[in-house]
């Protein structure tokens, strides 16, 4: 197995924390995702590292007991410690307020305390066996307050800090899940669901364990996962994982199963909106992805993963400290360990080691694992660090030794524009928006993002097309492929930019393809512009067709009526320039000397008569005297035509 | 316009006015260089229709445009005559390659009046023909011809005379009755092609389905689109398309269209072939797509005859009112661009690309007599000394023979390319003997 075909890897720099032994404990906070290394309770000291913050907070607390949980609230402003079952402490970490410790005792009687969860700064919520406690915290008073509460039995609870959910199992057989969304003071309940338990051996008495549930946001939606070990249906015997969609109004609705065709340990991780499964029988993990197609039976969508599964990739420990002056080789990291633990979404713990990795995928593999290449593209266009990947697949598919074929070539291409073409149609929809002055009494209006998914025509221009006409490919292959990408801009409805439009024209030309190129410009594919009518005219020489088709584009563009003049007039045609001026009207405002000039040329003296007297009689209308004023340049021109046809042969001025 | 005005008018004497619309009277080609000298007149001739007329009508026949031709050169060299008229009829005169002559003799149109004593009075309408029109019917008489045959140099180097007069016979003979010298007008001038008005969208959608099929199938050359009888994309240059489209909307189509109106049930169409569920259907090629075994009727057509010459097969397929013509390359059967024969005197091995086939009775060669000829003069030269040595020739038309002799081996090329000189024609020979011969030792 190359070390390409990896594409699950641990991050390159884990936080690194004390083992857990028997004086240090260690926790984790799902919320701040903080490890906690609580050496002897507190009193030799208390190391809180987070992910991003590689300056890790430590501080020391009396030993009070055994800390059975420990966690800040958001922002760091408080700690809190359990201690017992029937109390939480508290301890202000805001400067300018008191850091005596305060304690609250749950409400409920005869209730123990499961455990506490921070959904903001200053808000808290305990879990007793006898229900829920939501409580604001006074820091400077330096005491609870109880915002509301609910009492059910309860079981085990899971907390999502990312959406404020706590789920809460009851019922004998644990099944029964209820959740509570908590929002700036408020506390909702949500619907409850039931999740259906497998039918398991009659020995054992069945129930829902708090191991094989996880929630997670999957593509901006909260999903609670349940890992099955046993299908419902006998007929197939693997496991599986069930999603649960959990809407912020409505009911929870089974959704999705994606099948693990194997049995044994898992754990799940949610990486970039894709659900990882690990496997610790066999060390491997699989991906899903539920955006792509799966087989819908009418209720639920069935997945399979997206690749063959593949460990993680091997990692080595660093060595860092004075272990690294010794030139000791790095350790390799045993993966897949009974000590890993993981967490949502994305974190792998290792207690026993000291770290915690966030889990990544890696994308440069996956072009190799995925063959189908529109498969390949919806899967890459859901990912947050697509684009280079993207590019390269698309180089890649033109590239003379991995050439997709035309229809793979076009979906690959439909699919980038699809992208392309939503983006560009929110960004229109808040233009107009913004404009309408909607932008002040709607809040929720936001400018869209752009993510990497968004290819645009010049993306594609520079990283893939501009190369690839470079090439030494078969022309037929080259201009098939440009008529595809401009088959796809024009089907969703995106303006081609004229740069490929050149491409194209740059290579019929190349290949002496001037008839084609002539049939594309008859039925307008080439859209018309005044770059593109230049490009033709200088195309003339090669092609004589190309000057009619220039001076088509002009007339149809309707802005370009002073190049149609200058075209005509280097052609020689004065007076079919004349004449079209004339026609659209703008004869009044014409240079006088730039047609007595071209009109000379010619050597055409008839002609330049003709012109002169044209002028002469323009300035007797506009200004009641056939004379040119001297502003108009044209004394030489007075001159040539008295040498030629004489002084009387000049317009009289009328009188009247 | 006269004859209109005739037709029209309503006086007692139009019910007895007869008009003739103007006809085709003969049709010959020929070549003066065929028979230069007197008594060899006739070879001179290489088409005459109508056949039956007597040999030295048509001897004097050609006689006369050949003098007339060759008389008004001496006013205008570069433009000798075009048209010849007569009270009775008109003589249009063409030259599509070097000294062939193609001669169209019309009738003038007839107005046949009743006198006033009963007889019949015949007026030829003098000034009714457009000489440009019928100059056009003429031009495109040939352009027809090359695109189902090739040039008439071509024939010539296949075959000789005797292979050109059966490819004139064969394809004049049919074409001549399709002309409605009639209805000729000033569309026959411009010979143009109408398109069909499209949206860029389908166009571009079109564009993409060529592009598929000539991808998948890649022994397609060119693929021309036409719907409702307008074209809509063409692969092929357009002098070529040109003559294709008058083809296919003068001939080919209207042959078809009837069975296809005729309806499913109806006598005409049970001869059609193809599947009657679907209206698609082949014009030219399979008979059965079902079948393997079933025959494939499609002509051959050439293209590009001033440059790369290209022999393609025309396979037509049409649904509905849209057409594909799909241009096959005639590869299997296309000549290569050399023949070889090889000899080697030392394990008497020989090797030949000019036999087609070889009896004891009949050896078949595919070149002509006079390049053997060459071949042969060659290896008696070689027979004459004994050192390795090299002779290049330059023959007839665009043939190059070239003899190598080297350590007793001998090969003999005969090379068709046009404006090559002696380099290239030496290079040619040195790929010719690394590709066929790698493994021998030639010695330049």
């Amino acid at each position: 197995m190359g070390e390409e075909d990896y594409y699950l890897e641990l991050c390159e720099r884990p936080v690194q924390f004390e083992k857990a032994n028997p004086v240090n404990c260690v926790f984790f906070d799902e919320a701040n995702k903080q490890v906690f290394a609580v050496r002897s309770g507190g009193a030799t000291g208390v190391v809180v590292k987070g992910p991003d913050d590689r300056n890790p907070i430590s501080f020391r607390m009396d030993d009070k007991g055994e800390v059975k949980c420990i966690k800040f609230s958001l922002e760091n402003k408080i700690l809190a410690v359990q201690r017992t079952s029937k109390t939480v402490d508290f301890c202000n970490f805001i400067p300018d307020n008191s850091q005596l410790e305060y304690t609250q005792e749950c409400k409920t009687k005869n209730a123990n305390i499961l455990g506490f969860c921070w959904t903001s700064s200053t808000e808290i919520v305990f879990i007793t066996d006898q229900g829920i406690e939501f409580y604001q915290v006074l820091p400077e008073k330096r005491s609870l307050k109880l915002l509301k509460s609910h009492n059910l039995n309860v079981n085990w609870y899971m907390y999502c800090p990312e959406s404020a959910v706590i789920l809460l199992s009851t019922t004998v057989l644990e099944n029964v899940l209820q959740p509570f969304h908590f929002r700036a003071g408020t506390m909702s309940k949500l619907p409850k669901f039931e999740i259906e338990l497998p039918a398991a051996p009659k020995s054992t008495k069945p129930s829902l364990s708090e191991r094989d549930i996880a929630m997670a946001t999957i593509y901006g939606q909260l999903y609670v996962l349940f890992l099955r070990h046993h299908s419902r249906t006998s007929n197939s015997t693997g496991a599986e994982v069930v999603l649960y969609h959990l809407p912020r109004e409505g009911a929870c609705k089974k959704m999705h199963i994606l099948k693990l065709n194997r049995t044994g340990k898992f754990a799940l991780n949610v990486v970039d909106n894709l659900v990882v499964v690990h496997h610790q029988d066999t060390e491997t993990s699989v991906i899903f992805d539920i955006k792509l197609r799966g087989e819908f039976d009418g209720s639920v969508t069935f997945h399979h993963p997206v690749l063959p599964a593949r460990s993680i990739q091997p990692y080595q420990i660093p060595i860092t400290g004075p272990a690294a002056v010794t030139s000791q080789s790095p350790v390799p990291c045993k993966l897949y360990s009974s000590s890993w633990i993981v967490f949502q979404p994305d974190i792998i713990i290792s207690a026993s080691q000291g770290y915690l990795w966030n889990l990544q995928v890696k994308l440069e593999p996956i072009v190799n694992l995925l063959p189908d290449k529109g498969r390949l593209m919806d899967f890459l266009l859901q990912r947050k660090e697509c684009k280079m990947v993207i590019l390269s697949v698309c180089s890649q598919m033109l590239s003379e030794s991995d050439r997709a074929s035309l229809p793979v070539i076009a979906t690959v291409f439909d699919k980038l524009n699809h992208e392309y073409k939503k983006y560009l149609d929110a960004e229109q929809s808040y233009a107009m928006a913004v404009e309408a002055g909607q932008s002040r009494s709607s809040p929720l209006l936001k400018r869209p993002v752009r993510t990497q998914a968004v290819l645009d025509q010049s993306d594609v221009y520079t990283h893939v097309l501009s190369a690839f006409v470079e090439k030494k490919m078969p022309h037929k292959f080259v201009i098939a492929v440009l008529m595809e990408y401009i088959r796809s801009l024009n089907q969703f409805q995106i303006a081609v930019q004229h740069y490929l439009h050149e491409l194209v024209i740059k290579t019929l030309v190349q290949h002496n393809l001037f008839y084609m190129l002539h049939q594309f410009l008859q039925y307008h594919v080439l859209s018309d512009s005044k770059p593109l009518a230049c490009l033709l005219l200088s195309l003339e020489s090669f092609y004589p067709p190309a000057h009619q088709l220039s001076l088509d584009m002009l007339k149809r563009l309707s802005t370009a009526n002073d190049e149609i003049v200058e075209v005509l007039l280097s052609k020689h045609q004065v007076l079919a320039a004349l004449r079209f001026i004339r026609g659209i009207g703008g004869h009044d405002n014409i240079s006088a000397r730039k047609f007595l000039d071209a009109a000379k040329q010619t050597e055409d003296n008839m002609l330049f008569y003709t012109i002169f007297r044209f002028f002469e009689q323009r300035n007797q209308r506009l200004r009641g005297s056939p004379n040119f004023t001297p502003g108009e340049h044209c004394e030489e021109h007075v001159a040539f035509f008295k040498q030629i046809f004489g002084d009387q042969a000049l317009m009289r001025p009328t009188t009247f | 316009m006269a004859a209109a005005a005739a037709g029209a008018g309503s006086g007692p004497w139009a019910a007895q006015e007869k008009q003739f619309p103007p006809a085709l009277l003969s049709f010959f080609i020929y070549n003066p260089r065929f028979g230069p000298r007197e008594g060899q007149e006739e070879n001179k001739i290489l088409f005459y229709h109508p056949n039956e007329v007597e040999k030295n009508e048509k001897i004097r026949n050609v006689g006369l445009c050949e003098a007339i031709v060759q008389f008004t050169r001496t006013f205008s060299p570069s433009k000798p005559a075009k048209s010849l008229h007569t009270q009775k009829n008109r003589q249009f005169f063409n030259e599509p390659e070097e000294n062939f002559w193609m001669v169209m003799v019309v009738r003038n149109p007839i107005i046949e009046k009743q006198s006033k004593d009963g007889k019949p009075v015949i007026e030829y309408q003098e000034e009714e023909l457009l000489d440009k029109v019928y100059s056009s019917v003429l031009r495109q008489c040939y352009s027809m011809y090359k695109l189902f045959n090739g040039t008439f140099l071509k024939a010539m180097e296949d075959g000789g005379v005797k292979l050109l007069k059966e490819r004139l016979e064969k394809f004049f003979h049919r074409y001549l009755q399709t002309l409605h010298l009639q209805s000729c007008d000033l569309l026959d001038i411009f010979g143009g092609i109408s398109f069909f008005p499209l949206d860029k969208m389908t166009y571009l959608k079109i564009q993409s389905f060529i592009n598929r099929m000539e991808e998948s199938l890649n022994i397609v050359k060119y693929t021309a689109f036409l719907y409702n009888d307008q074209l809509i994309w063409s692969g092929l240059e357009q002098d070529d398309m040109r003559i294709l489209y008058k083809y296919l909307t003068t001939s080919l189509f209207p042959r078809h269209i009837e069975p296809e109106l005729a309806g499913r049930d109806s006598p005409i169409r049970a001869e059609m072939p193809g599947n009657l569920q679907h209206y698609g259907r082949f014009l030219t090629g399979p008979l059965n797509l079902n079948d393997p075994d079933a025959k494939c009727r499609f002509p051959k057509i050439f293209v590009n005859t001033d440059d790369t010459y290209e022999e393609l097969h025309l396979i037509v397929y049409k649904a509905m009112s849209a057409a594909v013509c799909f241009m096959i390359d005639g590869g299997s059967e296309k000549e290569p661009q050399f023949k070889f024969i090889y000899f080697n005197h030392m394990n008497l091995a020989e090797k030949s690309t000019v036999h087609m086939r070889k009896t004891p009775s009949v050896s078949l060669t595919s070149v002509h007599p006079d390049l053997m000829k060459i071949l042969g003069d060659i290896n008696s030269d070689f027979t004459r000394v004994d050192e390795d040595e090299e002779i290049i020739v330059k023959a007839m038309s665009d043939y190059w023979v070239v003899g190598k002799k080297s350590d007793r081996r001998e090969l003999y090329v005969i090379l068709n390319q046009k404006n090559a000189n002696l380099i290239e024609v030496n290079e040619e020979v040195k790929k010719l003997c690394a590709t066929q011969f790698n493994n021998i030792f030639f010695l330049d």
